[in-house]
C-alpha cells in the first residue's frame, strides 16, 4: 500500500464531464492512475466506463456534437488543451479494442502500420520492429512463417495479439483496452491477460472490463462505474474483498448488472 | 510533449484541397444558373414574359418567339408518358419486392439497371423506326378517314410518350422498389397474422406505407421525361403546333422545350439563341418546381 | 374466400403481366437493333472515316471521340467527386456546409442534359473558347463532368460509408492523422464501391447526347488533339439518322453502342457481386 503511493501518477483525471450533445455521460469523474500498473474499470454496460475510456485519447473527438469540461493530464501535461496534438497524443496512448480490428492486410503490414506512418521506410527496421512486436505480444512464433497473411485469417485471440502488437510499434507509453478479452475463448483469454501482466512492466494499462474475474486477476487498481459516475475506486483487492460502498458491494456479489 | 507538428501543415493543405473539390459542385451550378438567366433573362424581359410564354407562333426568321406549343407540348408528352409508364412501373416494383421468387428477381434486376443504362438515342432510333412505324399504319390505315394528313405521319404525341414512358421505367421501378423495401416486414407479416390474403396485406399495408416513396419515384421520373431531348426528337415530329382537342390530339406531331434548343441552337444568330436560352430557363423553372416537390416530400416524411 | 383468392390471382396476373412486358420491352429493343445493326459491324466499318455525311465509310472519329471523351471526363471528374465524398463523408460532420453541397448535388443530378449542353455551349465553347479550343473535346468534357459528378459523389459516399468505423479508429488511435487513414485503410476498401461508380459513370457519358450536341460541334474528322472537335457514337448515330436518313448506318452504330453498355453494365455487376461479397 505505501508503496503504491509513492508511485508516480501517470495520468490524473480532475472532475470530468462528458456530454453527447445534451445527454451528460460522465459527472464529476476524478482520478489517479499510477505509472506502470493496471487500472481496471469496471461496471455495467452503458455505465460511462468506454467512454472514459476514449476520452484518454480523445477518440471521443470524432464523434460529432460532444463536449468535455474538467481537466486530464497525461505526465502534467493537460491532454484538452487548444495546442495539444491529437496526433503526437495517440502515438503515446495506444489503444485495444473490443472487437479485434486488424486492417485488411497482411499480419506485417499491420503492425508496420504505425512505423510507417511515422516515416521508417527501411525494410530492414521494419522487420526487426515488427518482429519484437510480435514477439512482445506473445505471438511471434505462432505467426513468423506467414507474416504475409492477412490479419484477418488468424483466430479472435490471435487477431486481438495483433492489435496488441500493432499498438507497440507506436511505442506508446500507455495502453488503453477496451474489453480486449470479450470476444475470446478462456484459453485465448488467459494469453492475453499473462500478456498484459507481462506488458505493465513497461507501460501502464488501463482496461475496461465487465469480468469482474479478470479485474481482480490482472488489476493493481479498479474503479467502479455506475451511470457515469465513479462509485468506488482503489486497490483492488481492497475494493473486492472490503468495499465501502453499498453499490460496489451489490455489483460485485453479482445482485446487479 | 503533444505539441504539433507538420503533420498538421499537411492534413490542413488535404483539408483545404477536399474543401475546393467539394466546392466544385456548388460553383457549377451556380455558374449553370448564373450563365442560363444572363443569356436567356433580359431577352424574356425585352420581348415581354407573357408574349413569350403565351405566344402561340415561333418565327425566328420574322423575330417572333412564342413557345406556348412547346409547354403544351412537353406538357402532354410528359403526362401521357406518367399514365402509360408509372402504373407498369409500380406494378413492376411491386412484384419484384413483394411477390417474385428471388431467383427471378436476381434476373430482372440487372435487366432493369440495362433498361436504365440504354443511351437515349437507341430509344430514340426504336420510336423512329418501329414504333413510329406502327402509329402510322394505324393512323394512316383504319384512321386515315378521320384524322388530318399531318396527324398519319406517326411522328406524334403517343409515339413520344410510348418512348418516354420506358425511359421513365427504370426510375419508377427502382425508387418504388426502395420505397416497398423500407417498409418493416412487420406490417407485411401483421397484416398476414390478421388473416389477411398477401394481396391484401400488399394492398392495405404495404403499398399505402411506401406511398411518399412511390410518388417521388413518379416525380423523378417526371424530371427524367421533362428532362428527355435525343429520343424525343427523333418521334415527335417536332412541328409548333398545339394539338388538336380530344383523342385525335395523340396522334400530332408536337415540339418539346428541350426539343427547341436541340434542334436550333446549332444554326442560331444572337437574338434567336437568346430566345433558346429563355426556353432554357422556362425548363429550369419546371425541373426546380419538381424539386421542390419533391424536397417538401421527403420533410415531411422526415 | 372464394372472392378474396380470385381478386389476388387476377392482381399478382396483372403485375407479373407488367413485368413480362418490360423485360418484352427491354428485349426486343436490343434484339431488334442488334439485328439490323450487327451485320454492319466489320473492321472496316470500325476502323474507316465516314464518308457523304455519314451516310458511308465507317465510325472510326466516333469511337475515337468517345474514347477521349471518356478518358477526359473521368480523368477531370474522378478526383472532384471522390474528393467530394471524403470531404463529405470523412471531414465535416453534419453541418449547414454539407447541406448546401448536398442540395446541389441533387440538383445537379435533376438538371436535364440540353440546359448543361446550353451552359456548356455559353460558358466553355465561347466564353473560354481561346483555353478549350471552342467546340471541343474540352469543351465537352467539362460540360460531363459536371453532369457525372453527382453519380460519382453519392455512390463514393456510399462506398466510404461502407467502410467500418472500427477500422478508421484503429487507425486513428495508432497515433495516424485523418489523411493517412484515408490514403492507406478507407479508400482501399472503398475502392470498388468507387470503382463501380465511375464506370456506371463512363456508360452515362457514352449515352449522353443533348449535352454533347452544343459542346462538341459534331465534326466529322478525327480529332487529332483534345481541342479538337469531334463526336461521340450517340452524336453520331443521331446526326446520321436525322440528316441523311440512312439508317442502316444508324443501326450499325446502336449496335457498337449496345454492345459498350453491355459490357459496361456487365463489368460493374462484376463488381457489385465482389462488393457485396466483401461486405458480408
Amino acid at each position: 500500500m505505501i508503496k503504491e503511493k509513492n508511485k508516480k501518477i501517470k495520468i490524473d483525471v480532475d472532475q470530468l464531464a462528458f456530454y453527447y450533445g445534451k445527454k451528460q455521460a460522465l459527472t464529476d469523474i476524478s482520478l489517479k492512475i499510477p505509472e506502470h500498473e493496471v487500472f481496471a474499470l469496471i461496471g455495467p454496460s452503458g455505465c460511462g466506463k468506454s467512454t472514459f475510456l476514449r476520452t484518454l485519447n480523445r477518440l471521443n473527438d470524432l464523434i460529432h456534437k460532444t463536449k468535455v469540461e474538467g481537466k486530464i493530464e497525461i505526465d502534467g501535461q493537460d491532454i484538452y488543451n487548444p495546442n495539444v496534438d491529437v496526433v503526437q497524443l495517440r502515438k503515446s496512448i495506444g489503444m485495444v479494442f473490443q472487437k479485434a480490428n486488424p486492417f485488411p492486410s497482411s499480419i506485417f503490414d499491420n503492425v508496420a502500420y504505425g512505423p510507417r506512418a511515422n516515416g521508417i521506410k527501411d525494410r530492414k527496421k521494419l522487420r526487426e520492429i515488427v518482429e519484437r512486436c510480435l514477439r512482445q505480444a506473445a505471438l511471434w512464433d505462432e505467426v513468423k512463417d506467414r507474416l504475409k497473411a492477412p490479419g484477418t485469417s488468424l483466430s479472435g485471440g490471435q487477431q486481438q495479439r495483433l492489435c496488441i502488437a500493432r499498438v507497440l510499434a507506436v511505442e506508446p507509453d500507455v495502453i488503453l483496452m477496451d474489453e480486449p478479452t470479450s470476444a475470446l475463448d478462456p484459453l485465448a483469454t488467459a494469453k492475453v491477460e499473462d500478456l498484459i501482466t507481462e506488458l505493465k512492466e513497461k507501460y501502464t494499462i488501463v482496461i475496461v472490463t465487465h469480468n469482474m474475474e479478470q479485474a481482480a486477476r490482472i488489476s493493481d487498481q479498479t474503479a467502479f462505474f455506475l451511470n457515469g459516475v465513479v462509485v468506488e475506486a482503489g486497490p483492488t483487492d481492497r475494493l473486492f474483498t472490503n468495499p465501502t460502498k453499498k453499490e460496489t458491494e451489490d455489483y460485485i456479489t453479482g445482485k446487479f448488472g | 510533449m503533444f505539441s504539433k507538428t507538420n503533420n498538421n501543415l499537411e492534413e490542413r493543405i488535404v483539408k483545404v484541397i477536399l474543401l475546393i473539390l467539394a466546392l466544385t459542385s456548388v460553383v457549377s451550378l451556380g455558374l449553370i444558373g448564373i450563365f442560363i438567366f444572363k443569356e436567356g433573362l433580359p431577352f424574356m424581359v425585352n420581348y415581354g414574359i407573357s408574349d413569350f410564354i403565351f405566344g402561340m407562333e415561333w418565327d425566328p426568321l420574322n423575330h417572333v418567339y412564342g413557345i406556348f406549343p412547346m409547354i403544351i407540348g412537353t406538357i402532354i408528352v410528359t403526362i401521357l408518358a406518367l399514365l402509360l409508364g408509372a402504373p407498369i412501373g409500380i406494378a413492376v416494383a411491386i412484384f419484384l419486392s413483394l411477390i417474385a421468387p428471388a431467383k427471378v428477381t436476381r434476373v430482372i434486376r440487372p435487366m432493369i439497371d440495362l433498361l436504365a443504362g440504354i443511351p437515349s438515342v437507341i430509344y430514340g432510333l426504336f420510336g423512329m423506326v418501329v414504333v413510329r412505324a406502327m402509329i402510322r399504319n394505324l393512323a394512316h390505315g383504319p384512321l386515315s378517314e378521320s384524322l388530318p394528313s399531318t396527324y398519319q405521319t406517326g411522328y406524334s404525341v403517343l409515339a413520344g410518350s410510348i418512348i418516354l414512358a420506358i425511359m421513365i421505367l427504370p426510375t419508377v421501378i427502382t425508387i418504388s422498389s426502395d420505397a416497398i423495401h423500407a417498409v418493416p416486414s412487420e406490417y407485411h407479416e401483421a397484416a398476414l397474422g390478421l388473416g389477411a390474403s398477401k394481396w391484401q396485406s400488399i394492398a392495405t399495408v404495404v403499398v399505402p406505407a411506401a406511398k411518399s416513396g412511390i410518388i417521388t419515384s413518379i416525380i423523378l421520373g417526371t424530371g427524367r421525361a421533362l428532362g428527355e431531348t435525343m429520343a424525343i426528337i427523333m418521334v415527335v415530329g417536332n412541328t409548333v403546333a398545339i394539338p388538336a382537342l380530344g383523342w385525335k390530339g395523340i396522334f400530332a406531331p408536337v415540339r418539346t422545350l428541350t426539343g427547341n434548343v436541340a434542334l436550333e441552337m446549332g444554326y442560331a444568330g444572337p437574338e434567336h439563341r437568346q430566345a433558346l436560352f429563355a426556353t432554357g430557363i422556362i425548363l429550369f423553372i419546371f425541373i426546380m418546381i419538381l424539386n421542390s416537390i419533391t424536397l417538401a416530400l421527403v420533410k415531411k416524411e422526415d | 374466400m372464394n372472392k378474396v383468392i380470385r381478386k389476388q390471382w387476377i392482381a399478382f396476373s396483372l403485375l407479373s403481366l407488367a413485368t413480362a412486358m418490360t423485360v418484352v420491352i427491354l428485349l426486343s429493343i436490343i434484339f431488334y437493333v442488334m439485328s439490323k445493326g450487327l451485320g454492319m459491324i466489320n473492321v472496316e466499318f470500325l476502323t474507316d472515316s465516314p464518308r457523304n455525311m455519314g451516310a458511308d465509310g465507317g465510325i472510326y472519329p466516333a469511337i475515337l471521340g468517345t474514347v477521349y471523351l471518356v478518358g477526359l471526363t473521368l480523368l477531370l471528374a474522378t478526383p472532384i467527386g471522390v474528393g467530394t465524398a471524403i470531404y463529405l463523408n470523412e471531414y465535416i460532420a453534419e453541418s449547414r456546409l454539407k447541406k448546401v453541397i448536398r442540395f446541389t448535388t441533387d440538383a445537379l443530378a435533376g438538371i436535364p442534359s440540353i440546359v448543361f449542353g446550353l451552359f456548356g455551349f455559353v460558358f466553355f465553347v465561347i466564353l473560354l473558347g481561346d483555353y478549350t479550343g471552342g467546340w471541343s473535346i474540352v469543351s465537352g468534357s467539362l460540360t460531363g463532368v459536371m453532369m457525372i459528378l453527382p453519380v460519382i459523389i453519392s455512390a463514393s459516399e456510399e462506398a466510404l460509408r461502407n467502410v467500418p468505423d472500427n477500422l478508421r479508429e484503429g487507425s486513428l488511435a495508432l497515433g495516424t492523422t485523418r489523411w493517412y487513414t484515408i490514403k492507406k485503410t478507407v479508400l482501399p476498401l472503398a475502392f470498388p464501391g468507387i470503382l463501380t461508380s465511375l464506370i456506371l459513370s463512363i456508360g452515362r457519358v457514352v449515352g449522353e447526347t443533348a449535352a454533347f450536341l452544343l459542346t462538341l460541334g459534331g465534326s466529322l474528322l478525327i480529332p487529332r488533339t483534345i481541342f479538337d472537335g469531334g463526336r461521340t457514337l450517340s452524336l453520331h448515330l443521331y446526326m446520321v439518322a436525322m440528316e441523311t436518313g440512312n439508317m442502316e448506318m444508324a443501326f450499325g452504330t446502336g449496335a457498337v453502342l449496345i454492345i459498350l453498355i453491355l459490357i459496361i453494365n456487365f463489368i460493374a455487376s462484376i463488381l457489385l457481386k465482389k462488393l457485396v461479397k466483401q461486405f458480408s
